[in-house]
């Protein structure tokens, strides 16, 4: 048995591409300028192998000798160490034992096509840097170039020999004196445990065993724990809330069911025979009304702790789980295409300003961006919608929203799991990664997080998860079995946990299969090991399901049944080592119960500049140029997002392709012309002003950005995803109350429903400076992804402007509403009003609009969001390559005058500027009617953006060419 | 002339099976989707179809490099197969991923003594891109570009950049027309292609590489994403457009055929 090292560097002649990248990470991030290094990547092979094996296996299989050349020899020989550019310091960074690594898992598969024999292989990168001094180097290793949450880094000669992974595992239960803990050992035990169970929770549990007259093994502790999770359970949203704001004191018995929920519940009533809902907070996904053939579902979810450790995995493995959610609704819906979402700190924050623990947020930044890129382009469902929202607050809890909306047909729509089906898991296998990933998620970020959870941080192989889809939908076609079911967190617990809730079910957890030897049986029930379902199979369909899955490479496993018991009940080789009442297990948890108060800033008047000191060229040249608005074309075209071949509007539009469309078009069904409009809203900023507008504007947002294409406002449904600091202050916890109760007022009031939903709580960071406790807590992030439809894609519209002479209209009024704006982000001012929604005008807008896109009278619609009005046009004129002369005398205003700056930046919600040809604006007005609208002015032949004061100033006058370029440049990486 | 039958190869990874079966069923041909551990079982099986179609994805994860491992199968246990299929007079269309798997598998490009003759490897840019590129043909005798000129089709690959092992071997293919497809100026400028029209750094700016006969055909961009008037990134500007333009390669394979 020998162990080789086939290193590969690219030819003489051709470019490192990976030591570029580096260098110039290094040099961004402030760690070093200008700095030499030389990378390849490399490949452990262990195995029964001779060196002409090993060279034809580098030729043939590991290497491209066109462009790159390869070392190959045994670990150890010097020429492994000899350095291609003088460089004396080699830096290897490898996946630590156990962590995926789905290039060296095909690699071992490949190897054996060839008909040579190994038994283990490793990928590993290696660097060439240097005489740095250590301190340089052990901060570009930590920094840049590995992450200690997943990989292991070797300076100098690689100190082993040969590889092993994983030693037996003796069977030994452990049982937990829990009876007699006192208050104090209840609280250690959850803490230490990762259990991340409250002291109430932990008594009840206590209390539970103690009625049993037995204590509880650990298994059991982990299932309750999983279960009651804040992750798997909402307890706390979904919890009793005593709130208090303004308009006196509410109280809940369970707040998410009494607002959001509440709000579907009244809107499917009021539409009778026309509701358009099929399953809404039920199911994996919640599912609505496509045609006459299918239903579609909608989905989003956060990643955010795993993403702040180590933002590749974090978003690699957040995309996997969120696509296995639509997977695993109804029968199994087929993934069409992924919306994605993050909230970065400023990627220019120096590196030394970070406290302890935190990841330089361009790091983060990349590292997400290219997780969600290699799982979602590779999984083959295109990414079509997405946003960036930068705030310093998110520098220790980055959030990573992925979404994904899936197609099922619509007798395919709901599962039964039966008593006597076999439990199966399906795909890839269990190892001991995401070891605590459910209750991980509601514990707080420390500096200590990375070394206390890096086992709840993953990387994922999607291809096994592509694998598990292809087969799903034959399976589910062919009828071969009766539920399904996603892994996700909490793993096999949570998965057969839900499924047999309401039957009982018995667990083989020696029958499952491993990745590797040594896991313990409450490892295997807790493992959250990615691109797993669960599904139940009745005996008789076992036979042919079990040959599909053979044909094409998918192990399934039975590792149970689902008995009329009523319990779980768990196994190891025939030892028992839980049996707990599905009883207990899913109702037994104590209420948390939670005050939250609710009071809003005194509203602040907003000062504005002297109007002489301030250049509103130069104002609107550095709204473009902020972060939220900037370009993401940087993002986006690492996203396939025409992959599936129903790409309609794609995210950028424009005479050139690289405008800001307002949401993404797509046909599921290609012999069709019916589509789905998708996009999002989300106002951060507003937040810090009241949370019930912010959460309005959001949905406002949403809708206008998918009415402006085309989507039927009656046909709109939305998703909440609610991101929060430490709900256990009730100023906190008030500040989302506050947000819901406006979800509920507006969902209502549009008709439009959630359907289904998710939070993510205790988004703060902590660490110690000079032995104080400092905390960084998230600004309230409300995410709103909708999801409308498109009668017939034929009739969209995009955003850039068409042709000169055409008429622009300006739908919608303009108020005093700088608050939270991104002029005062511009400006560094402060206070004002934020944006409110009128309700029942807005409804009136959004179906005016649509009434005037469907017989063809707007040739381009873009709503107005940040920047407001100015910004808008901007973004138009270059997108379509064409100037505009507008003027702002005509400009619909609120029952309060506006002046220049605010008619030009205000962020008043339920706006749109519409280009109509001028033979179409008679049936444009009739069309739009009674609600605010005004014609402000012409596309125009020069290419300028001009805008004219009431008093006939030109307050902006710049050409195209500069306006784009201060949009486009800040990202563009 | 019955309709002619496709294989579209699909592997674990791929995933531009289904919309490229669509396409060739809107150009009049009858695809099927076949799993490459049916082929590989019975090697037989493309014997009774015309065409046969490696579409894109990411087979095993273009785990190592794309289309290496793929590739490799097909050296090792389907060469005969696919020689006598190439043999019979039959089409091989490989797009993005297929292009990359027909590349390492040597059906396209025969080896030259020290290996392979060329590759597709990273782009210059080091990422994977998505974006639309204007093409010129430039190939007599390839049954997939009969009749096109120019086409507008989008990219969405990272290793899509053609490089042959030396400059004999560029010259010798392109004297024999096989680099037949190149990215041209969007613009329409004539002073050379650069980046993000040639979107990947390719020499001579190749985006398709056929076999002597013109019966092969290799390429990263995607026609099958431009069969519909809506798939184009400007409609909403230009018009629909009564023809897509990749829809007429499917119809040159499948009317090759029908034509017989």
């Amino acid at each position: 048995m020998k162990l080789w090292e086939i290193d590969i560097y690219p030819a003489p002649g051709q470019p490192d591409l990976v030591a570029t990248a580096v260098a110039t990470d290094a040099s961004d991030m402030g760690l070093a300028d200008n700095l030499a290094i030389s990378a390849a990547r490399g490949f452990l092979v262990q195995g029964e192998l001779n060196e002409e094996q090993a060279e034809r296996l580098a030729r043939e299989l590991f290497a491209d000798d066109v462009v790159e050349r390869t070392v190959v020899a045994p670990v150890g020989d010097p020429q492994l160490q000899q350095s291609p550019n003088g460089k004396s310091r080699l830096v290897h960074v490898m996946p630590k034992p156990g962590v995926m690594d789905p290039v060296a898992d095909s690699a071992l598969n490949a190897i054996a096509d060839f008909g040579l024999e190994a038994n283990t292989v490793r990928t590993l990168r290696k660097f060439w840097l240097g005489d740095l001094p250590d301190e340089t180097l052990s901060a570009l290793t930590s920094r840049l170039l590995a992450n200690d949450a997943i990989e292991q880094v070797v300076i100098g000669p690689l100190p082993f020999d040969h590889l092993q992974l994983g030693s037996a595992y003796e069977f030994d239960l452990v049982r937990i004196p829990i009876r007699e803990l006192d208050d104090d050992g209840l609280t250690k035990l959850s803490k230490e445990g990762q259990l991340y169970l409250t002291l109430v929770e932990m008594q009840t549990i206590q209390q539970h065993f103690q009625e049993l007259g037995r204590d509880a093994t650990d298994a059991e502790l982990e299932s309750v724990a999983q279960t009651w999770s804040e992750h798997c359970s909402h307890k706390t949203l979904a919890g009793r809330i005593a709130y208090r704001d303004e308009n006196g004191e509410q109280r809940f018995e369970n707040m998410l069911k009494e607002t959001i929920f509440a709000a579907t519940q009244q809107i499917r009533h009021d539409l009778g025979d026309d509701d358009w809902c099929v399953s809404v907070f039920e199911d994996n996904a919640g599912i609505v009304r496509f045609d006459d053939d299918y239903n579609v579902v909608f989905k989003v979810e956060t990643h955010n702790h795993p993403s702040a450790l180590e933002p590749y995995g974090g978003a690699n493995t957040g995309i996997g789980g969120v696509i296995r959610d639509p997977l695993g609704t109804g029968m199994g819906a087929k993934p069409i295409c992924n919306t994605d979402v993050f909230c970065f700190a400023p990627p220019d924050t120096p590196a030394d300003e970070l406290p302890g623990g935190v990841l330089h947020p361009r790091r983060v930044m990349k590292g997400v961006v290219a997780g969600v890129r290699d799982y979602g382009n590779r999984m083959g469902i295109p990414t079509v919608n997405g946003a960036l929202y930068f705030d310093k607050r998110y520098l220790g809890n980055p959030l990573v929203y992925c979404g994904n909306v899936g197609l099922i047909p619509r007798d395919k729509s709901s599962k039964e799991p039966q008593a006597g089906d076999w439990i199966v898991a399906l795909g890839g296998r269990t190892g001991r990664d995401g070891i605590h990933g459910a209750t991980f998620s509601s514990a707080e970020l420390t500096s200590e997080s990375e070394s206390l959870s890096g086992g709840a941080v993953q990387i994922g192989n999607a291809i096994t998860e592509k694998m598990v889809l292809d087969i799903i939908l034959e399976a589910r076609d062919r009828g071969l079995y009766s539920a399904i079911t996603d892994c996700g967190a909490g793993g096999f617990s949570s998965a057969v946990g839900e499924m047999g809730e309401k039957i009982g079910a018995e667990v083989w957890l020696d029958k499952a299969p491993l990745k590797y030897d040594g896991l313990s049986y409450t490892e295997i029930w807790i493992s959250e090991a990615q691109e797993r379902m669960v599904l139940s199979v009745p005996p008789e369909k076992w036979d042919d399901f079990e040959s599909l899955c053979r044909n094409e490479g998918v192990e399934a496993t039975i590792i149970g049944k689902f008995v009329p018991t009523g319990r779980l009940q768990l196994k190891y080789n025939g030892n028992e080592v839980a049996d707990l009442s599905m009883e207990f297990l899913h109702d037994g948890r104590p209420p948390v119960v939670r005050e939250a108060i609710y009071q809003a800033p005194a509203v602040k008047p907003l000062t504005l500049p002297a109007a002489v000191s301030i250049d509103l060229n130069q104002t609107l040249l550095k709204i473009l140029g902020s972060l939220n608005v900037a370009s993401k074309e940087w993002v986006i075209r690492q996203y396939d997002h025409e992959v599936q071949g129903g790409s309609v509007i794609k995210p950028l539009v424009g005479v050139k392709n690289d405008g800001p469309g307002d949401a993404a078009v797509v046909r599921p069904v290609l012999k069709s012309h019916r589509g789905l409009a998708i996009s999002c809203g989300m106002n951060p900023h507003f937040g810090d002003f009241d949370t019930y507008h912010m959460a309005a504007s959001a949905i406002d947002e949403a809708m206008r950005n998918c009415v402006a294409v085309g989507a039927d406002p009656s046909r709109i449904a939305i998703l909440d995803n609610f991101c929060w600091g430490y709900t256990d202050r009730p100023e906190t916890l008030g500040s989302l109350v506050r947000a819901a109760l406006a979800c509920r007022d507006l969902a209502v009031a549009f008709d439009t429903p959630f359907i289904s939903g998710k939070d993510s709580l205790n988004n703060e960071f902590s660490y110690e400076i000079d032995g104080q406790k400092q905390t960084i807590s998230i600004p309230p992030s409300l995410l709103i992804s909708a999801m409308g439809q498109v009668a017939d894609v034929r009739r969209c519209v995009t955003m850039d402007l068409k042709e000169a002479g055409n008429a622009l209209y300006l739908v919608g009024l303009t108020k005093n509403e700088l608050g939270g704006s991104h002029f005062s982000l511009v400006e560094h001012l402060d206070g004002g009003n934020v944006p409110q929604v009128d309700i029942e005008v807005a409804k009136r807008t959004f179906a005016a609009i649509h009434a005037a896109i469907q017989p063809g009278c707007v040739r381009a619609c873009h709503d107005l969001s940040e920047g407001g009005l100015a910004v808008a046009i901007a973004e138009m004129a270059f997108a379509g390559g064409m100037g505009a002369d507008i003027a702002l005398a005509e400009v619909p205003q609120g029952s309060e005058e506006a002046c220049n700056v605010t008619l030009l930046f205000s962020e008043s919600n339920s706006r749109f500027v519409c280009e109509v040809p001028w033979d179409k604006q008679p049936d444009f007005e009739h069309a739009i009617g009674g609600v605010p609208h005004a014609k402000i002015g012409r596309v125009s032949e020069a290419d300028r953006l001009k805008i004219e004061a009431s008093n006939g100033v030109l307050l902006i006058d710049c050409d195209l060419a500069t306006l784009k370029e201060a949009w486009q440049s800040p990202l563009r990486w | 002339m019955p309709t002619p039958r496709v294989l579209i190869l699909r592997a674990p990874g791929t995933n531009c099976d289904h919309e490229t079966a669509h396409a060739f069923e809107l150009a009049g041909g009858a695809p099927e989707l076949v799993h490459i551990n049916q082929l590989l079982e019975d090697p037989s099986l493309p014997s009774g179809y015309q065409i046969l179609c490696l579409p894109g994805g990411f087979s095993y994860g273009d785990d190592i490099a794309a289309g290496r491992i793929l590739g490799n199968q097909i050296r090792h246990h389907l060469q005969q197969t696919l020689a006598d299929f190439k043999e019979a007079g039959k089409l091989v269309l490989g797009i993005c991923n297929g292009f990359q798997i027909l590349m390492n598998s040597g059906i396209l490009l025969p080896d030259a003594e020290s290996g392979t003759s060329a590759t597709l490897t990273w782009n210059d840019s080091g990422k994977f891109e998505d974006r639309w590129v204007n093409l010129a043909t430039g190939s007599e005798n390839c049954v997939f570009l009969q009749g096109i000129e120019t086409m507008y089709l989008p990219v969405a690959h990272a290793e899509g950049k053609f490089v042959t092992r030396d400059q004999t071997m560029l010259d010798t293919l392109n004297g024999a027309g096989q680099l037949a497809l190149r990215y041209a100026p969007l613009n329409g400028s004539t002073d050379g292609v650069p980046y993000p029209d040639n979107p990947n750094g390719s020499e001579l700016h190749v985006a398709g590489v056929c076999d002597p006969t013109g019966r092969v055909l290799g390429l990263m961009p995607h026609p099958e994403r431009h069969v519909d008037p809506t798939h184009h990134p400007r409609w909403t500007r230009e018009g629909l457009k009564e023809q897509a333009d990749g829809l007429k390669m499917f119809q040159n394979a499948v009317g090759f055929f029908a034509a017989d």
